[in-house]
């Protein structure tokens, strides 16, 4: 639906080559694309601006690299300075030093306080080992304060038993008293949705915060939020001095802009992200992710990194080529089955490439199925080389003797056969959806350029 | 034909025609085109109301054309923006109509997470009990943990029964046995909940389009209508979500909620334009009867910062 700002700006830019120094006239024209680039990914206006502002003085006078095309480095120093603005690379929530500390989670309507408090109690306990009491002050919305309870049992985590009629200041000052008498080490006060021009909500839940004295207040933001967003962030932190943000929904496909609304209006950092519905779905959060994802990039960084992480440097390369132009043969199926399911298997893979969407249903129509990759595994060993070469050779005698050698069975045979036929084409697919956007040269890692094309 | 005579009906046309020539020529003397900075103002109103960069520039361009009385007031000009909206908006806004006929006439609802969905049942509930028709809620989001409970408690205020199966059963399932229940009692309304859901999700939006299709076994022509919650707050990932979520069933009407807040909900001017889908009506709060019909004029005032 977007094009990507590197098309866009290599349009308005590429008469421009070799010019040299990037002059006030040419930058004014790229401009006006960066402007209409980001307003279209949410950003809000007034932070729109500021940006703008800050890009030009950047590039005017810039040298263009020889390599590089004006459009090219016009969106790089758009992304630098994205990503300086997002600032904040993986801070975490802050834990008490002298339990129980609170941890207050507000927001609007349905931004997904509830579910996030879950999460971020599940996290708290699992990685930092930490007693977790959560409370529900949410008396407003029905049923708010059963799905936390079903939530904690869900994660495993202790629900202060709700008292009918008690209100929001009087349940927080009871949770803080669990948690001493408990030895917790962390209260997490989920809180009613309350619209940030709300007088009486907002007095409440700054009478909140003045009884439960939280350690961290939290924002829990909506990543489709368009231009409010800035109205919400700062009236949030005007009133409750926030200490960081939580963006969720970020598994949509919406740009995100609001992420540099609110973190350039409140100024806190944005310290986790939400990325499913389950418990176990949430996020560090990447400025130079959702900066490119801003720019229309696809998380091509989220990729790089998930490969290097898990296959060597050389591998990723061949896999990523490979890949790309549907030239997988089932040697590398074999080799990459293990990889692939190391990365979070084949939908885990194709979320981070750019046009997901449209991938995900054909994905869903191939019907990969990810628990089987071992027995997969297990046929692709029983073929002669050759065969894993040349899979076309495999005919109904082949295909018996392999199911016979595999322990399984002449359809699953046939259904691996299918899939990887499936899959080859998808990716071929993938391939040219990439050379129109980024992908152009597969995605090797590339430290230190992090979202650039690989000739920067 | 009126009283009037041809004679009379020609000289009024002629005038009218006359009038207007005067005035296009009196108007290249003594009006103006706006100013770029001017213009420029109107096109940022609209896109800090959410329009969208390219919806406003072209609601800017049209207005850069419109000559103005020299001394027009600034909120004169965003008057005839407005009105310019609303009648974008106008043929959009048609409320919700039951066929008496079906009994039930099927509603589904449907939109990614937290948009709504289930406060705007529980508000349909009420207004469609308190017109006297007999109403019959389905919870269909046995997904979200409460979801169940939280239907239930909106089919206590407005005094409808509730379908229910415990969470993580089939929602078709679900569906299906709440519109032969529906069927039975002879209801005028079935109201469907859904779990939210994001569109870019093939797994869960084919869930929803299986939901349909079950439906259609007891009456081929449920449900008679699909209903998209949107929430205001949203910015541009409107148009995609309206888009996809269109792909998969036929949306029949949106509603949009959460219009009390500060958000202005801007993009249903450009989802007007791209797929001229009904609004149905608008939530303007959390209780029972906070659900209003659409209103296109007031609406587009509120765009452009106008009282109401
Ligand atoms: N201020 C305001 N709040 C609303 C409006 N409509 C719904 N809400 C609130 O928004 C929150 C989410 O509403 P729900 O009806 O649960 O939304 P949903 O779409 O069913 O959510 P999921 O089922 O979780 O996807 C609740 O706190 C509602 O009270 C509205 O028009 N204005
Ligand atoms: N896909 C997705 N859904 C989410 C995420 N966080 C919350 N939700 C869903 O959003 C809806 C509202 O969440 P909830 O926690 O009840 O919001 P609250 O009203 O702010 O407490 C629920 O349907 C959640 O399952 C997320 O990161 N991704
Ligand atoms: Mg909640
Ligand atoms: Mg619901």
């Amino acid at each position: 639906m977007f094009d990507s700002l590197t098309t866009r700006l290599g349009d308005v830019l590429d008469r421009l080559k070799r010019r040299g120094a990037l002059k006030e006239q040419d930058v004014e024209a790229a401009l006006r694309e960066v402007r209409v680039a980001l307003l279209e990914a949410d950003v809000a206006l007034p932070v729109v601006r500021d940006l703008v502002a800050k890009v030009k003085e950047k590039a005017i006078g810039r040298e263009v690299l020889k390599s590089i095309t004006p459009g090219q480095m016009v969106v790089k120093i758009v992304h630098d300075t994205l990503v300086e603005t997002l600032g904040g690379e993986g801070e975490d929530v802050m834990l008490p030093a002298d339990p129980p500390g609170a941890i207050l989670m507000v927001g609007l309507q349905g931004s997904g306080k509830t579910t996030t408090t879950a999460k971020l109690a599940l996290r708290l306990k699992d990685r930092e080992h930490k007693k977790v009491l959560m409370a529900s002050l949410d008396v407003a919305r029905p049923a708010a304060q059963e799905q936390l309870k079903i939530l904690g049992e869900q994660a495993g985590v202790a629900t202060l038993p709700v008292v009918a009629g008690q209100r929001p200041v009087e349940i927080a000052r009871r949770a803080m008293e669990a948690g001493r008498f408990g030895g917790y080490d962390v209260v997490l006060l989920d809180t009613a949705g309350r619209l940030h021009v709300d007088e009486a909500l907002m007095d409440e839940v700054a009478a909140v915060r003045d009884a439960a004295m939280p350690l961290e207040t939290l924002l829990v933001a909506d990543a489709m939020t368009g231009q409010d967003a800035v109205n919400v962030g700062k009236a949030f932190h005007d009133r409750l001095g926030l200490t960081g943000i939580v963006l969720t929904r970020v598994d949509g496909d919406a740009r995100g802009g609001a992420a540099l609304s609110m973190r350039a209006v409140t100024g806190c950092p944005i310290k986790l992200l939400g990325v499913g519905e389950k418990l176990d779905a949430l996020e560090a959060f990447h400025p130079d992710r959702i900066a490119g994802r801003i720019l229309g990039m696809g998380d091509v960084v989220s990729l790089v990194e998930k490969v290097a992480e898990t296959v060597e440097a050389e591998d990723a390369e061949k896999l990523a080529a490979k890949l790309a132009k549907g030239e997988m043969d089932l040697n590398d199926l074999a080799e990459q089955l293990r990889q692939i399911r190391k990365m979070g298997g084949m939908s885990g893979l194709m979320g981070l490439l750019p046009g997901v969407a449209k991938m995900k249903n054909q994905l869903a129509q191939a019907n990969i199925d990810e628990s089987i990759v071992k027995r997969q595994e297990a046929i692709i060993q029983s073929m002669t080389p050759h065969e894993r070469r040349r899979p076309q050779v495999i005919q109904a005698s082949r295909r018996r003797r392999i199911a016979t050698g595999s322990g399984t069975t002449v359809p699953e045979v046939n259904k691996l056969l299918k899939q990887f036929m499936t899959m080859n084409k998808m990716m071929k697919k993938v391939g040219k959806m990439g050379k129109k956007g980024m992908l152009r040269g597969g995605f090797p890692p590339m430290p230190g350029m992090p979202g650039m094309p690989p000739r920067f | 034909m009126s009283g009037q005579g041809w004679l009379g009906r020609l000289r009024a046309g002629l005038s009218k025609s006359s009038n207007r020539i005067v005035d296009g020529i009196s108007s290249v003397f003594t009006r103006r085109k706006l100013d770029e900075e001017a213009i420029e103002g109107l096109e940022e109103v609209l896109i800090a109301a959410d329009v969208g960069p390219a919806t406003a520039a072209k609601l800017a361009g049209k207005i850069a054309d419109t000559r103005f009385e020299k001394d027009v007031t600034p909120e004169a000009v965003r008057r005839a923006l407005a009105s310019e909206i609303a009648a974008i908006l106008a043929p959009v806004a048609k409320p919700v109509g039951i066929d008496p006929a079906k009994k039930p006439h099927v509603i589904l609802v449907i939109g990614v997470n937290g948009t709504g969905k289930t406060t705007t049942i529980g508000k349909l509930a009420k207004a469609m009990r308190d017109d006297g028709k007999r109403v019959v809620l389905a919870a269909g989001d046995t997904f979200r943990a409460a979801a169940v409970e939280q239907l239930k408690i909106w089919g206590e205020r407005s005094g409808c029964p509730v379908i229910s199966r415990p969470q993580g059963a089939d929602s078709a399932g679900l569906a299906y046995d709440a519109l032969q229940q529906a069927q039975r009692d002879n209801a005028d309304v079935l109201l469907i909940d859904t779990a939210g859901r994001l569109h870019n999700k093939a797994n869960l939006m084919a869930e929803l389009e299986k939901v349909a299709r079950v439906l259609k076994k007891l009456d081929p022509e449920a449900p008679q209508d699909c209903l998209l919650v949107l929430d205001a707050t949203t910015g541009q990932n409107a148009l995609s979500q309206v888009s996809t979520f269109r792909e998969m069933l036929p949306i029949t009407g949106l509603v949009v909620t959460k219009l009390d807040g500060s958000a202005k909900g801007g993009v249903l001017v450009a989802l007007a334009e791209k797929f001229a889908i009904p609004i149905r009506a608008v939530g303007v709060g959390e209780g029972a009867d906070d659900l209003k019909p659409f209103d296109a004029d007031a609406f587009a005032r509120g765009l452009m910062g106008l009282e109401a």
